[in-house]
């Protein structure tokens, strides 16, 4: 075969080298005739191996509690109806609802009578490595700037196999004012445990995801723990500020990121 | 109310939209919905229902109700009875073995299109093998034009989708720059923004416009933004070839995109008056997808796929130049597996070609999905080789921004190949001006042009 026929051609080695450092995408890729040449096949194959990988992962609530427990705050670990992975994957209805037996052990925990300011929810979703690496470093950042503006803290709580709305359950039963949904990304090829955080203030059945603000993308190459805390404590004082969460307040943390950084 | 008999049983299906729901090939959106078959003879039994249904049902008895719902009036009141005639005497089987009859020719069903409704075309898919999808498809031509022709027998355009995760204008210009030199782009180079900034989408737009212009590439641009972003850039005179909408099949589903029809024509209006096509004024580009509706709690106990041809009634009422099916996006709760993906993308595309729409197809799936490059790159045959209008070219196949797997721009190279498929002509008339064909005429580039070069971002070389 002749080498000729492969782009990109010895002369722009260089120039795709320096290309792709302006974007992860795949530009650039060597073929032969139409097609695909081998070493960027196998690539792309061990990428969505990885991808598939972590989507089936199952998360470990033990060790995920244990990291959670130095932050001095209770650790509930609770499950959602949804089973097994499969049964998650399939039915987003019961990712959404607690079991009868994490709902007994919610309305015996903490203080529902006096309520709380925050609590922070816990799930792997579609990446449970991206909570089980992500999940307490981010807790641990954000809860230091919390507590330094005296902000009542309901206990942590990590559900196994959660969707977003589950939070808003959670956050119910405890009677807490704010939520901030942990939760494992849809893992894409070049990042399989990306974790992203959606807050939500005063989540009641109406609520709907335009009531949310969301960071994605929380991972160490992406937005790094010290950068989400500080995004995350910025909305939540702005939630608490307007006492509103959503699309309303979605322009104005832009600019106090904006501005702030 | 509707029956069949198979033995002894008798199968009862209590209105229309309970028929077709009952009578559609398994999938997942279904039976979340609770609408599917509850055993294989059950289906069987429904599609020889089905089969059975005089046309003239569906211009009687509506899925979603008339009095509620803007999809439901615009498919009625725009039903063409002189075009209907030709088949008004058929069942639903009867329209199926028409259509696959040496009688249908191309210029008999583009006659026919607008004398049917969605929901004849979704019930003639329903008790069809992909086979007969893939035939019945391939006869529609539907040809746009805007800057270039599309849709033409022998042809497989490309949308050239290069997106990044914070709209960096460097490295998408590296990404188009790929994507052009592997003969991508003459579908529409279409950005998907990272966010609904409009200022961001005002730039990536005149950056686009720029491009498009200093290479003289005969194609169109485009940023896939809200439709009241783009009308809002209109207004700021920014340099819009096409007006980006998702759509759907009810108006409950359509106001949760945040439009309606009256807000659509509007942005159509606008994006006419602009009149920046050379050789068209096809100037909207829609998409679709099995499963939106239910995803909005807007299905009104209707199937899924059903719900995906009404979409295409409120496509063909704004003349677009593309409308694309991005089937295996939604995920595994809608379309489980390769299997029901592929299934999806035939009957969409088909569907839409049938109704007159210029359907091309993201054969694309999560990584939540049972599925991978080889159920992908068997659709993508099967589509090219139903005359699929056009397909995405994303690089490498991985889209780093919405972070699912799409065609790249090698898969389409490979389709034109191996099923003799050409570019829009004046997009490869250009590319062989830019010295990027060889002796065959294949796309195949060597080193990167001078004209390619001297748009390479700042810092990149």
């Amino acid at each position: 075969m002749s080498t000729d026929d492969k782009i990109p051609v010895t002369a722009d080695a260089e120039l795709w080298t320096a290309l792709r450092r302006l974007t992860a995408a795949r530009i650039g890729l060597p073929r032969s005739g139409a097609s695909l040449s081998t070493a960027p096949l196998l690539a792309f194959k061990l990428a969505h191996a990885q991808a598939r990988d972590a989507v089936r992962a199952e998360l470990d609530a033990p060790r995920l509690a244990n990291d959670l427990a130095p932050l001095n705050l209770p650790v509930l670990t609770l499950a959602s109806a949804a089973a097994d992975k499969q049964t998650y994957l399939m039915r987003p209805d019961l990712g959404r609802v607690l079991t009868p037996r994490s709902e007994q052990m919610l309305a015996s925990a903490g203080d529902a009578a006096k309520g709380y300011d925050l609590v922070f929810v816990v799930s792997d979703g579609l990446s449970a490595r991206a909570v089980q690496s992500h999940a307490a470093p981010v807790v641990s950042a954000t809860l230091k700037i919390m507590r330094r503006e005296n902000w009542r803290l309901a206990p942590l709580v990590i559900v196994t196999h959660g969707r977003v709305a589950i939070g808003d359950a959670v956050a119910a039963a405890l009677r807490a004012t704010c939520v901030v949904m942990l939760i494992g990304e849809r893992p894409g090829l070049s990042a399989p445990d990306s974790m992203g955080a959606y807050l939500t203030y005063k989540p009641g059945v109406p609520t709907s995801d335009a009531d949310r603000n969301c960071v994605s993308n929380i991972r160490p190459d992406g937005i790094g723990y010290t950068e989400a805390a500080s995004k995350l404590a910025h909305l939540l004082d702005a939630m608490r500020t307007h006492g509103v969460s959503g699309v309303l307040l979605k322009d104005t943390s832009d600019r106090l990121q904006i501005g702030g950084i | 109310m509707y029956a069949a008999t198979v033995g002894a049983r008798r199968y009862v299906f209590r209105d229309l939209k309970v028929l077709l729901a009952r009578a559609t090939p398994a999938r997942s959106g279904d039976a979340l919905a609770g609408l599917i078959a509850e055993s294989g003879e059950e289906r069987v039994a429904a599609q020889f229902a089905l089969a059975d249904l005089p046309l003239t049902t569906f211009l009687n008895e509506a899925v979603v109700p008339y009095e509620d719902d803007e999809v439901t009036r615009l498919i009625i009141d725009s039903h063409d009875k002189a075009a209907f005639a030709a088949v008004s005497h058929l069942t639903v089987g009867g329209l199926r073995d028409f259509l696959l009859s040496d009688h249908a020719t191309s210029s008999v069903l583009t006659t026919l299109a607008p004398g049917l409704t969605p929901e004849m075309a979704a019930a003639v898919a329903k008790i069809s093998r992909l086979q007969d999808l893939m035939i019945m498809a391939a006869k529609c031509t539907v040809v746009t034009r805007f800057r270039d022709t599309i849709g033409l027998p022998g042809r497989l355009a490309v949308r050239l989708q290069p997106n990044h995760p914070t709209d960096d204008a460097r490295g998408i210009a590296a990404s188009i720059l790929d994507g052009l030199l592997l003969g991508a782009g003459d579908a529409v180079i279409g950005i998907n923004p990272a966010t609904d900034s409009p200022d961001r989408a005002h730039a990536l737009l005149s950056m686009l416009d720029e491009i498009r212009a200093r290479l003289d590439i005969p194609t169109q641009t485009c940023v896939l933004a809200h439709v009241t972003t783009t009308l809002d850039l209109i207004g700021k005179g920014a340099p819009v070839d096409l007006t980006f909408q998702s759509i759907a099949g009810t108006q409950s589903a359509n106001k949760s995109f945040g439009i309606d029809l009256t807000l659509l024509k509007e942005a159509h209006d606008a994006t006419l008056s602009l009149q920046r096509g050379t050789i068209g004024d096809n100037v909207m580009y829609f998409e679709t997808g099995q499963g939106s509706a239910l995803s909005a709690d807007a299905h009104h106990g209707v199937d899924q796929q059903t719900l995906e041809a009404r979409a295409y009634a409120v496509a063909r009422a704004f003349r677009p130049l593309l409308v694309n099916s991005v089937v295996g996006f939604i995920g595994p709760e809608y379309l489980y597996d390769g299997k029901q993906i592929t299934r999806a993308g035939l009957e969409d595309h088909f569907c839409g070609k049938l109704l007159g729409l210029p359907m091309g197809v993201d054969v694309c799936y999560t990584n939540h999905a049972e599925a991978d490059q080889d159920d992908a790159d068997a659709l993508l045959a099967l589509l090219t080789g139903s005359g699929v209008n056009f397909v995405m070219g994303v690089p490498g196949a991985d889209d780093i921004m919405l972070g699912y797997q799409s065609t790249s721009f090698h898969d389409a190279l490979a389709m034109r190949d191996l099923l003799h498929r050409k570019p829009a002509p004046e997009f490869e008339s250009w590319l062989a001006r830019q010295g990027l064909l060889d002796k065959e005429n294949r796309i195949r580039p060597r080193a990167m042009p001078a004209q390619f070069s001297a748009l390479l971002p700042a810092g990149g070389a």
